[in-house]
């Protein structure tokens, strides 16, 4: 498999569960998306989302957004992000983190629904039809307990250190990866490496594993976080998320930087150099 | 501390390094991150009632303690994270931001990401203590003397005078620009760079 293949498996209209920034976004593919034109994709932040997001959004992929926040962190706000937001181009549905993992935890556990503390008073639940506060209904006295429904993306999509020959894939610490991979129908993942043997077997290794038995498809990707960072392998490339971030701030500079940087023939999954 | 968060996350190793027993755990740390459950534990840790002391900010905080992390004069921001939870569900928040102007301090926001009862208000020209019953901030102290008044978008009270913050001690400032700027360039490059010249 390539990761071509992967984007092509992701149908338009998908609804499309993300990492942030710093939890292995499979950009390899997310580029091949954008150079596949999807449209229409409903893409889910877990909990926040970043580059992907605004490069699917520049590109128009995406209808529909719920996150509870899109930026690019250091490098400022998600440009693409913000202004169609602002022009109404898509329709963006605002959550909080914890609501978001609590609806995916409902979907993992197979469960309708699940209760979140806090978040009362907040303007978010108004414009959330589809949250509904009603009383705890253990308590004796009054308590209102906000209640979200279960997500269960069509698709979660990631990039891992490892897969291993039985199919499993090795994310660490990073277990909203497999929240997603244990609450989606589908689950597609890049690797950055090949591990002979099961992972599992490993005592050491199989608390970061994410069995093969959710994982729908994996194809290789060497730097396939790029230009976010992969621990101990490689860092975030901070310099080229600012350049991203300059030049996404007008529409004709964020074409210049597809043109550069995305829509160019496949030879491997990151560019030679990141110009700057 | 949570996203975006260097400034209290540098006061907290501050303190740290005068309190070494003292738990502060970065949500964005680079290296040794201090979850292993991903990035719901800091949430779960919150419920659970673990967490003593958290920071929040906002691009436009009111006269009302309400933070808007969500959109403003037609204009969109990234989003309220996870303010709508933490805010309420903490013990003791403490707001911050850099920016103190009209601007960021409104009568009103127009969008209410969270609403909770701060421990204060600190910003890059004042501390603001909030008063619960009243649900108004008190103005305790300024950074420099100024017109507080003149900047601030919402009304306050105050004593008669006002004191002025005490600087910080040599003694602090070497730790802010040795082991606390160091700590910091790890996990935030760019403000460590603005702030402390670090490359």
């Amino acid at each position: 498999m390539t990761p071509r293949e992967l984007a092509q498996a992701i149908p338009d209209g998908a609804l499309l569960a993300l990492p942030p920034d710093y939890s292995l976004p499979a950009m390899a593919v997310v580029r091949a998306l954008i150079v596949q034109k999807k449209r229409n994709l409903r893409l889910l932040g877990v909990p926040v989302l970043g580059l992907c997001a605004d490069l699917l959004i520049g590109a128009g992929c995406v209808a529909e957004v719920e996150s509870s926040a899109v930026s690019l962190g250091e490098a400022g706000l998600a440009p693409r992000f913000s202004e169609a937001a602002e022009k109404g181009e898509i329709v963006v549905r605002d959550a909080t983190c914890p609501a978001v993992h609590t609806a995916l935890q409902a979907a993992e556990k197979g469960v309708p629904f699940m209760p979140l503390r806090g978040v009362l008073g907040s303007d978010l639940i108004e414009n959330r039809p589809d949250w509904q506060v009603s009383q705890n209904p253990f308590s004796e006295g009054e308590d209102p307990i906000l209640f979200v429904p279960a997500i269960a993306p069509d698709i979660a999509l990631f990039h891992a250190r490892w897969a291993d020959e039985a199919g499993n894939v090795w994310v660490g610490r990073r277990r909203e990866l497999a929240t997603i991979a244990h609450a989606a129908k589908q689950t597609l993942v890049t690797f950055e490496e090949s591990k002979p043997g099961n992972m599992l077997e490993d005592e050491l290794l199989a608390p970061g594993v994410i069995s093969a038995a959710y994982i729908s498809a994996a194809a290789p990707a060497k730097r396939g976080a790029w230009p976010l960072g992969m621990p101990e392998v490689y860092d975030i490339d901070d310099a080229h998320l600012a350049l991203y971030a300059g030049a996404a701030r007008t529409r004709k500079g964020f074409q210049r930087y597809l043109d550069e940087f995305i829509c160019i023939p496949e030879k491997s999954s990151s560019p030679a150099s990141s110009r700057a | 501390m949570g996203a975006a968060s260097p400034i209290p996350a540098s006061g907290a190793l501050l303190l740290q390094q005068k309190n070494p027993s003292l738990r502060v755990s970065l949500l964005h740390r680079r290296k040794g991150n201090p979850f292993t459950e991903g990035s719901r534990e800091l949430f779960d840790l919150a419920g659970q009632g673990r967490i003593d002391v958290f920071f929040l900010g906002g691009a436009q905080i009111d006269g009302e303690a309400n933070l808007n992390l969500v959109r403003a004069d037609g204009r969109r921001f990234p989003g309220s994270f996870g303010s709508a939870f933490m805010y309420s569900v903490v013990k003791k928040t403490i707001l911050f931001r850099e920016e103190h102007s009209p601007r960021v301090l409104v009568p009103k926001v127009e969008f209410i990401s969270a609403r909770g009862d701060p421990a204060a208000l600190v910003t890059g020209k004042a501390w603001f203590s909030w008063q619960k019953d009243k649900r108004r901030f008190r103005l305790e102290s300024v950074h420099e003397p100024g017109d507080i008044r003149a900047e601030t978008g919402f009304s306050f009270d105050s004593a008669d005078t006002v004191p002025t913050t005490p600087s910080p001690s040599a003694e602090d400032l070497a730790l802010l620009r040795g082991p606390v700027a160091k700590a910091i360039a790890a996990d935030y490059p760019d403000f460590a760079k603005r702030v402390w010249g670090i490359n």
